[in-house]
């Protein structure tokens, strides 16, 4: 044992009990150069490996709409509230395609960049932070494709109108992201040691998809079902998203604030397991 | 001078095969145990040894054991160590990938590691978009790296290419880059692990130049690890040895290098024909333990041959060669020449060479024995008693570039 002199200042200490609420969220500040050329780097990388570059983000949403139009809408002819078909597809699309794609790509981390993570220190949660912020100018795009397709059904004189709840919509997409991030967290936290879950994910997904209002309106749920679609977080989000863009869907304060509660639940949650695996993940990936 | 580093009571443990307990049960018991009720892991089992060739009873192996040291700052200090000592496991503790089971490091100030030569290199984008990405990944500011970028790129040489994706970079620009990049962080300890394995002899010096230049002249801390004794004995002055995960020795790199030797078992310096007829035994004294010679020291081979009979006079002789199988130099022995008993048996003679001069490098013996009188083969063998020459003081390093030479005489000079 070494005589320790007890007034010595340590910059790093490494012991292996971090205790649960130890958030090395300094460490993260500190690391904000990072954070800003990763998410640089996804999106600088992403144009370089493609034709189409920017394309793509129009192209997935407006293919998956005519689709759902063509089946939901016209073959199980499915109530979209009244509102054009395609425009109620594609909200629902657009909100829903934020929040996959922060989950599954967060649910990923550690085992993607497993070859870096095992060789230099940085705080791991860079990494999905920065994921999440490049998301959003994938979102952007697609919303930039939503908000086109509204002015057009607007002059078209097609029954929408905005609500003061559109007031919220940034507000939205910050819960989406962290409720895609608290989710992913905890995947790919437990993906370090039950590699199964990571199946989970893809399928999940899809099934989750149909148990939030994207394909149809809550109103038109039956009654006994509707307090369990109303539970899914998402649910909230996107029938709020719908009534303040489009004027038509089920929003209140009071399901507003499970859905907070929910999503804060879920990422603090999320960022605790997070915390606990990245310190001794590479020794199991 | 200030402690950099400190390594308290240091365990580290991993698990063989299966991680967990295996079962969600076992891991909830070891869970209610070590976290609430704050007692021992019952699935651990303290004391194992480290050894691959034995198996041990439980399947959690002790990469490190009770490791205790310090490091000075500005100090260079190597950790040297066997394949499974435990080397790179203290590098991974000491550069934060994992942390340690028990026991406690403190470090003063930032650390960077180069525990791979591009960690974090994204092909795509170019030279100055990665010395930008890695820098920040490695700990850097942006206003960092900005401020050390013309020296980057001047100790890379990649200058002309510096908007040209990095994935059509040769291997040798790729390394160099990756390496500037490190050397010129301003972390005050950095941790480098054989990162001098790739590049050519020229790049490995400059790299061990700037690691010289940065404990010395700049006062930051390095950590070194290599399997490289050249590189360890030139660039560090303190060090410790690794032995399957304990902590053997600390002190001077130079008697570090003794000791380490000292430890290496490999192939035997020893020939022995269990005939008892031909040549009998052979036996090789390297100035190092088993069979390491440094480069300039003494040197002896010792040789058992049987007489077949009253009166024979032998003719003993070896050669010396090099791993690609030339013969360097010859040593040859006549009975003629020699006074002594010739009874039938075995006789025993040494030949001493007081400095030997071979470059460093791999050799091994062939030797024949025959009859002085009649020249009629009794005996030979090839292929034994491997030894290595190393140099250990590495003064003036580009005198000992590989195939330079094979032998260096010391003759005289004058000036005419």
């Amino acid at each position: 044992m070494i005589q320790r002199k007890e007034h010595e200042h340590w910059d790093i200490c490494l012991t292996p009990d971090r205790r649960l609420f130890d958030i090395p969220l300094l460490d993260v500040w500190k690391y904000r150069d990072l954070f800003a050329l990763l998410v640089r780097r996804d999106i600088v990388s992403f144009y370089k490996q493609t034709v189409l570059g920017p394309l793509w983000f129009f192209i997935q949403p407006l293919f998956t709409t005519f689709v759902y139009v063509f089946v939901f809408g016209n073959l199980a002819g499915l109530s979209t509230d009244g509102l054009p078909q395609f425009l109620f597809y594609l909200s629902g699309i657009t909100a829903w395609n934020y929040f996959s794609d922060c989950l599954i790509k967060t649910s990923t981390v550690f085992r993607d960049n497993a070859p870096v993570f095992g060789k230099v220190y940085f705080p791991r949660m860079v990494v999905p932070l920065s994921i999440v912020a490049g998301n959003l100018v994938r979102f952007g795009v697609q919303f930039l494709l939503f908000a086109i397709t509204w002015i057009y059904f607007y002059f078209q004189e097609a029954p929408i109108h905005l609500t003061y709840a559109v007031f919220l919509f940034p507000f939205l997409v910050i819960l989406m992201a962290f409720l895609g991030l608290g989710m992913g967290l905890m995947v790919t936290s437990l993906t370090t040691k039950y590699r199964d879950l990571a199946f989970l994910v893809g399928f999940g997904m899809q099934l989750l998809m149909y148990a939030t209002t994207v394909i149809y309106p809550l109103s038109s749920v039956p009654e006994k079902y509707e307090k369990w679609v109303s539970l899914n977080p998402m649910t909230g989000i996107i029938e709020a998203f719908r009534y303040g863009f489009l004027g038509e869907g089920y929003f209140s304060i009071n399901n507003l604030i499970y859905v907070i509660l929910f999503t804060l639940i879920i990422l603090v949650f999320g960022v605790l397991i997070f915390n606990k695996a990245e310190k001794n993940f590479i020794d199991t990936i | 001078m200030a402690t950099a580093i400190e390594v308290d009571n240091l365990y580290k443990a991993y698990q063989l095969g299966q991680y967990g307990t295996q079962t969600i049960s076992g891991d909830f018991q070891r869970w209610w145990m070590t976290k609430v009720l704050r007692q021992e892991d019952p699935f651990l089992k303290i004391g194992e040894i480290n050894d691959r060739r034995i198996k041990g009873e439980s399947n959690v192996v002790w990469s490190l054991r009770n490791i205790n040291f310090t490091v000075q700052q500005g100090e260079a200090f190597g950790i040297i160590g066997n394949n499974g000592a435990g080397k790179s496991t203290l590098l991974k503790l000491l550069s934060r990938v994992t942390s340690p089971t028990r026991g406690s490091i403190r470090m003063k100030g930032r650390v960077s590691s180069l525990l791979e030569v591009g960690t974090g290199f994204h092909p795509e984008l170019s030279g100055k978009e990665n010395i930008f990405l890695n820098g920040v990944i490695l700990g850097m500011r942006k206003k960092e790296i900005h401020r050390r970028l013309d020296e980057i790129v001047d100790f890379a040489g990649v200058e002309k290419y510096l908007e040209t994706p990095v994935k059509r970079y040769s291997s040798g620009m790729y390394v160099r880059l990756a390496f500037a990049v490190a050397a010129h962080l301003d972390a005050e300890i950095l941790v480098v692990d054989e990162v001098l394995a790739v590049g050519d002899a020229e790049f490995q010096k400059k790299c061990l130049g700037k690691m010289n230049d940065i404990s010395k002249n700049e006062g930051r801390t390095v950590l070194f690890v290599s399997h490289n004794i050249q590189a360890v004995s030139s660039l560090t002055n303190k060090a410790i040895i690794l032995d399957s995960g304990e902590l053997i020795f600390k002190g001077k790199t130079e008697d570090g290098i003794s000791k380490y030797l000292g430890l290496k078992k490999t192939k035997s310096v020893e020939y022995r024909n269990e005939s008892g007829e031909g040549i009998v035994s052979v036996s090789l004294k390297t100035s190092e333990p088993n069979n390491i010679h440094r480069f300039g020291q003494k040197f002896s081979v010792e040789i058992v041959v049987n007489l077949p009979q009253t009166g024979f006079k032998p003719a003993i002789s070896y050669q010396v060669f090099d791993e690609f199988e030339n013969p360097v130099f010859h040593e040859l022995f006549l009975g003629t020449e020699h006074n002594f008993e010739t009874n039938s048996g075995d006789l025993k003679i040494i030949s001493e060479i007081n400095n030997l001069r071979l470059y460093p490098g791999d050799y091994y013996l062939k030797i024949h024995y025959a009859d002085s009188f009649s020249k009629i083969k009794i005996d030979t063998i090839s292929d034994v008693c491997h030894f290595k020459v190393e140099v250990m003081e590495a003064l003036r390093d580009y005198y000992w570039q590989p195939g330079v030479a094979k032998y260096v005489e010391k003759g005289k000079w004058k000036v005419l």
